[in-house]
């Protein structure tokens, strides 16, 4: 049980659902975006998180489409885990998605809300990294279009009450090799202790990464060693695991110094399985 | 748009009856279900997302109903296991002993019944993958498995 109360709202249209936040937050009230619901449901119950009212964006057209529309991947920041898995637009998205959670949640966290929540894992946020995807954002001056690039630093950073509306991916990403590894600790579903996601477009690697920071990060300097021809793998790995910094997550899922093991095995995973595709 | 902002009189249709009753936006699926409707089948266990004791079907989807609020099915299909009386799947638990202490079984049932109607040609990996949502701490998971296996025997042999 929720232990307070609070207002609902299910608005039809991105401008309405806007105008509400604003108007609710100017009377104090406290407003969040909702999108499955899981995250908030499960925190409210422990009073970990509060909402004086709630917006519901699943009934806004544009938050629900999920399909290929003029050379790009359009993906509603409503449409759940399960939608994405099944249509399999995007397989390594579907992939990830397929591993977050288990499956009958699967079929409530929206794609938005794994992206936005305060969870830091955010695992769907790595093939959107790798793709420099676009986002399109509702605030006030109406929509606005971004590269995922020019909005994440260690999360999405969105204004006072603007709402993400739709995520974009060229089409030339979708079916790109590509290798997905998560790790947990114990059990097939739980928490990563790091998951890997990475892809080769022509002859270079991109990977990103999410446990091994308090955020999901995709590392320019790590690609440049990762694709540097001239150093042999061993080296290559170890210069990448040995200079990860301080921030390296170490806490009751695993120590830092297991993380890293970790991710040197992955390294040499994606080495060795991407390099031999051409 | 629909504003729900104190406790109201929604309608909400379960187990193919409209039924009216008094919801506030906080309240869970769960909570309605069980204290307002009466419907005790799907049970409270983690109340976090973990167990599945109190799923439920949602316009045909597996949902579980503590992680779901009552306003957000308002305008769907609900089913609880007190809708499933004499479906193939409780008859396949019956007979393949698939339940011990039983307070998983409602759960799971929901979600073998999902299975068994979305997925009827589901191999034994789609199986595993959706029964990974559900939690029996009587291990009872060998009997589980049977039950759906059965079930998705006798639709295929009756679809030819």
């Amino acid at each position: 049980m929720i232990p307070f109360d609070f207002e609902y709202y299910k608005p039809d249209t991105v401008e309405e659902a806007h105008k509400l936040y604003t108007q609710l937050n100017l009377k104090g009230k406290k407003p969040i975006y909702y999108g499955g619901g899981t995250e908030f449901i499960s925190m409210a119950r422990m009073n970990n998180r509060y909402a004086g009212a709630v917006i519901d964006i699943k009934g806004i057209p544009e938050c629900n489409v999920n399909k290929i529309e003029k050379g790009k991947l359009v993906m509603g920041s409503a449409v759940t885990l399960t939608k994405i898995a099944e249509s399999n637009l995007f397989p390594l998205l579907g992939y990830i998605s397929r591993r977050i959670a288990d499956h009958t949640i699967q079929g409530k966290i929206t794609l938005g809300g794994n992206l936005l929540g305060t969870i830091i894992y955010k695992e769907t946020m790595l093939p959107l990294l790798l793709t420099e995807c676009q986002l399109v954002i509702y605030g006030r001056d109406g929509n606005r279009i971004v590269n995922i690039i020019d909005i994440y630093d260690r999360g999405l950073n969105l204004n006072e009450g603007e709402v993400l509306v739709q995520i974009t991916i060229d089409e030339k990403y979708l079916t790109l090799p590509y290798r997905h590894v998560k790790r947990t600790k114990l059990e097939k579903i739980d928490y990563p202790l790091i998951t890997m996601a990475a892809i080769k477009d022509g002859d270079n690697i991109s990977v990103a990464f999410s446990g091994l920071y308090q955020y999901p990060i995709r590392s320019l300097e790590v690609e440049r060693l990762l694709n540097d021809s001239k150093l042999p793998k061993k080296k290559k790995v170890l210069q990448i695991v040995n200079n990860l910094g301080i921030e390296v997550l170490d806490d009751i899922g695993g120590s830092s110094e297991f993380r890293k093991f970790i991710m040197e095995d992955m390294l040499n995973q994606v080495i060795e399985k991407l390099q031999e595709v051409c | 748009m629909i504003e729900i902002l104190e406790p109201s009189i929604v309608t909400l249709n379960v187990n193919g009856v409209d039924r009216k009753v008094t919801v506030k936006p906080s309240d869970t699926l769960l909570f309605t279900l069980r204290n307002e409707l009466g419907l005790t089948g799907a049970k409270p266990g983690c109340e976090n997302g973990d167990c599945g004791a109190c799923t439920v079907l949602v316009d045909g989807w597996p949902i579980k109903s503590c992680l779901m609020l009552t306003v957000e099915a308002l305008g769907k299909n609900i089913l609880t296991v007190e809708g499933l009386k004499n479906t193939t799947i409780q008859k396949a638990f019956v007979e393949n002993f698939s339940f011990q202490c039983g307070y998983c079984t409602s759960g799971f049932l929901m979600v073998c019944h999902a299975l068994a109607t979305v997925q009827p040609d589901a191999n034994e990996a789609v199986i595993e993958e959706w029964l990974q949502s559900n939690i029996c701490r009587c291990t009872g998971y060998e009997e589980i498995g049977n039950a759906i296996k059965s079930t998705l025997n006798q639709i295929n042999t009756m679809q030819g």
